[in-house]
């Protein structure tokens, strides 16, 4: 018998690899086929509609009249100083974004079993393409929410001075995207033991929209102190009031933010270490 | 010579859990105490678990130390009956699950055809999909671009490229999916059962892709049941038996040795004296399929001879003839003949043990499986009958041509064909 050293071996398959280290020069070697799965999130997602990517646009406009109305104008929640209309732009945008992430990712291993039982590639790369296709969904939102605002300062008065903290926009993204990738893995890999908690997760993110700053400001909440601890601790809440001192102005929350992006990496590593070791297992089980 | 070893597998093995003495998980036993609670079936046992020997307590192996090296070139079919752990090995080799023991190494890359045409997005056109499915399987879009051409032309649907491909047929789906898996130029190609679809010009041009393939130095492993293709592509067959190899080898031995085994067909017949079909006058003592080789399975061109022995106890004037139908797999009655309508030597038989023969010539009947009826005539009249005699099947080993589906028909005669 040959005897071969290791070095001359491509691909050695062993009963369990270390779970703590993502093979990221493979992920590399399929990044055309992230590229690929964004783009064809992007295109099919409107393939057969009339309005196409108007949706796009549609979508986060028809929430925000919806918010304005119902919790602007008749349960008068939102902050003076801003438009409403602005107000809830502004926090639904990136909840849309924060939310699809989640919903979509944690259904991975469910909605793609076909493909997964059948052929071997990274199994990040489909989370990781969900995330990129949102965010850029999430930047054309953004771009909307800009033109609102453009409109307002031109046509309704609204005197708009942006801040300087706009420069920290992109690592707030960053955050946002990191926030819902982590959770979303973390449940996609429980949900192939756990059927039911699929059910639960899009039921879960609803309900933690109310316990974040996109509906009611922070500061109406700010006298109920159970209500306050529980935004308090929605690393989502720090974004959110991010996002909107960063356009309308206003202190940014840098323990929050802190808070989150230490949530965040937390959430990162525990769904990426679970995430790893579902994926192996995940044909045994379907 | 020279070996390069592409694969090398060592010891493996790979367990499956059953779970019926609860489930590894709070989740697993809730649903098992669910499922009895509405006097269900424990949801956790796997249906149709039919190799009992592979069971070990609560564990089923799938594969129990499978060990076995590839050369880089060959073509290694690997055969077994199903649950064999063919699928498991294939599953393990192409990385989508993991063993639970034993190490499996390969050098250059490996592509498997576990199912062509998977990933597909049915809302985006045969082109998007081709880049697509390309890209799953491993292909840089650098490579697709390239390649482009090539991957429409193999899959002869030009016409509907750019449509999406919810509107295409499933033999067109297929099609695409294996023009796309077929132009990967992985160093190893791991094929299950694709033969089984497509035209036979869509074969023909597989097969001729499998052999390009092989001449280019790669080595294919070949999964399937179909005899005739693994006895002409293949150089090498593992026999897997129960999660173990059973015989590893020259391909000619391993097929006839698994044919062997799994021919479930009586070719000989004997009967005791109180057992005995027949009338008290004559009995039928033993039917059988006689060829050259006793060990060997029939195959297409091979004659054989039916045997009918008998014994006569109380007829004196020997006026006996004994007559055949030979129905095939689907009941259709194949030929019937009978002795005295061809023997031209066709004496009054005596009292005692005696022996009538019929030679079938080879390439004469199709590959199927047959079964006998023995008509027993006395004067001609019909003396009895015996439905229940023997049944053999004739193989498909060896085959020119292209075609490896099953031919039609009762009767595949070597025909003399000319042109003009």
């Amino acid at each position: 018998m040959q005897q071969s050293s290791p070095a001359t071996w491509d691909t050695v398959i062993r009963p369990q690899e270390a779970w703590w280290k993502p093979d990221l020069r493979e992920f590399w070697h399929y990044r055309d086929l992230l590229k690929l799965l964004v783009l064809r999130d992007l295109t099919s997602q409107y393939k057969q509609t009339i309005l196409g990517p108007l949706w796009l646009v549609l979508q986060p406009l028809l929430t925000t009249l919806t918010y304005t109305v119902m919790f602007g104008i008749v349960a008068r929640l939102a902050p003076k100083g801003i438009p409403p209309m602005l107000f809830y732009l502004s926090g639904i945008v990136p909840w849309t974004c924060f939310a699809g992430v989640v919903n979509k990712t944690s259904k991975t291993f469910v909605t793609n079993a076909a493909v997964l039982t059948k052929v071997y590639f990274p199994r990040l790369i489909m989370p990781v393409s969900t995330t990129i296709s949102s965010l850029a969904t999430f930047l054309i939102q953004l771009g909307l929410l800009v033109v609102i605002i453009g409109l307002y300062a031109l046509f309704g008065g609204f005197h708009w001075t942006p801040s300087s903290n706009l420069i920290f926009l992109p690592a707030v993204i960053l955050l946002m995207a990191l926030l819902g990738l982590g959770a979303g893995i973390l449940v996609s890999a429980l949900t192939t033991k756990y059927r039911d908690l699929g059910f639960l997760v899009s039921f879960g993110v609803q309900l933690l929209m109310f316990a974040s700053p996109v509906i009611i400001p922070l500061e109406k909440v700010a006298q109920h102190a159970t209500m306050f601890t529980v935004l308090k601790l929605n690393p989502m809440t720090p974004v959110i009031t991010a996002t909107r001192a960063m356009f309308f102005g206003g202190e940014m929350d840098w323990h929050g933010l802190a808070y989150a992006t230490c949530f965040a990496v937390v959430l990162c590593t525990v769904g990426l270490g679970i995430f790893q070791r579902v994926e192996r297992s995940f044909a045994d089980v379907v | 010579m020279e070996r390069t070893l592409v694969i090398q597998a060592e010891g493996v093995r790979k367990r499956y859990r059953l779970g019926q003495m609860g489930g590894a998980t709070l989740g697993e036993d809730l649903n098992v105490w669910w499922a009895k609670m509405r006097g269900k079936p424990n949801p956790l046992i796997p249906i149709g678990q039919e190799n009992d020997s592979q069971r070990v307590g609560t564990d089923f192996w799938a594969l129990r130390d499978v060990s076995f090296e590839v050369e880089k070139g060959e073509i290694l079919g690997i055969i077994g009956k199903n649950g064999a752990g063919k699928s498991t090995l294939l599953k393990l080799l192409s990385r989508i699950t993991l063993p639970t023991e034993g190490v499996i190494r390969m050098k250059g890359r490996v592509s498997s055809l576990l199912e062509v045409g998977t990933g597909f997005n049915p809302e985006l056109s045969g082109r998007d999909n081709i880049y697509l499915n390309g890209a799953i399987l491993g292909m840089k879009s650098a490579e697709i671009d390239r390649k482009l051409e090539d991957i429409i032309a193999f899959s002869g649907i030009e016409h509907h490229i750019d449509s999406p491909v919810k509107r295409y047929s499933s033999g067109m789906k297929v099609r695409l999916g294996f023009a796309v898996a077929a132009h990967l130029e992985p160093e190893i190609l791991i094929i299950d059962e694709v033969l089984a679809v497509g035209d036979a010009e869509f074969q023909r041009k597989c097969l001729g892709k499998m052999k390009d393939v092989a001449q280019s130095g790669r080595t294919i492993l070949f999964v399937s049941h179909n005899m005739s293709a693994v006895h002409s592509l293949c150089t090498r067959v593992i026999w897997l038996h129960n999660g173990a190899v059973r015989m590893d080898g020259e391909t000619d031995d391993v097929v006839r040795a698994y044919l062997n085994t799994y021919s479930e067909f009586s070719d000989e017949k004997t009967w005791s004296a109180d057992a005995a079909p027949g009338t008290p006058e004559l009995k039928l003592t033993r039917m059988a399929v006689e060829r050259s080789n006793k060990d060997a399975p029939i195959t297409w061109a091979d004659p054989f001879r039916i045997a009918i022995g008998f014994r006569n106890i109380g007829i004196d004037d020997g006026d006996l003839n004994f007559g055949i139908h030979v129905y095939n797999g689907e009941d259709i009655l194949a030929f019937a003949s009978s002795w005295r309508e061809w023997s031209t030597d066709t004496p009054p038989i005596p009292r005692g043990d005696r022996t009538v023969w019929c030679d079938v010539p080879g390439e004469l009947l199709n590959s199927n499986d047959y079964r006998v009826v023995l008509n027993c005539f006395r004067q001609g009249k019909l003396l009895f009958r015996v439905e229940d005699t023997v049944a053999f099947e004739i193989h498909d080993t060896k085959r020119e041509g292209v075609w490896y589906g099953k031919k039609k028909g009762v009767f595949r005669p070597r025909l003399k064909w000319g042109s003009a």
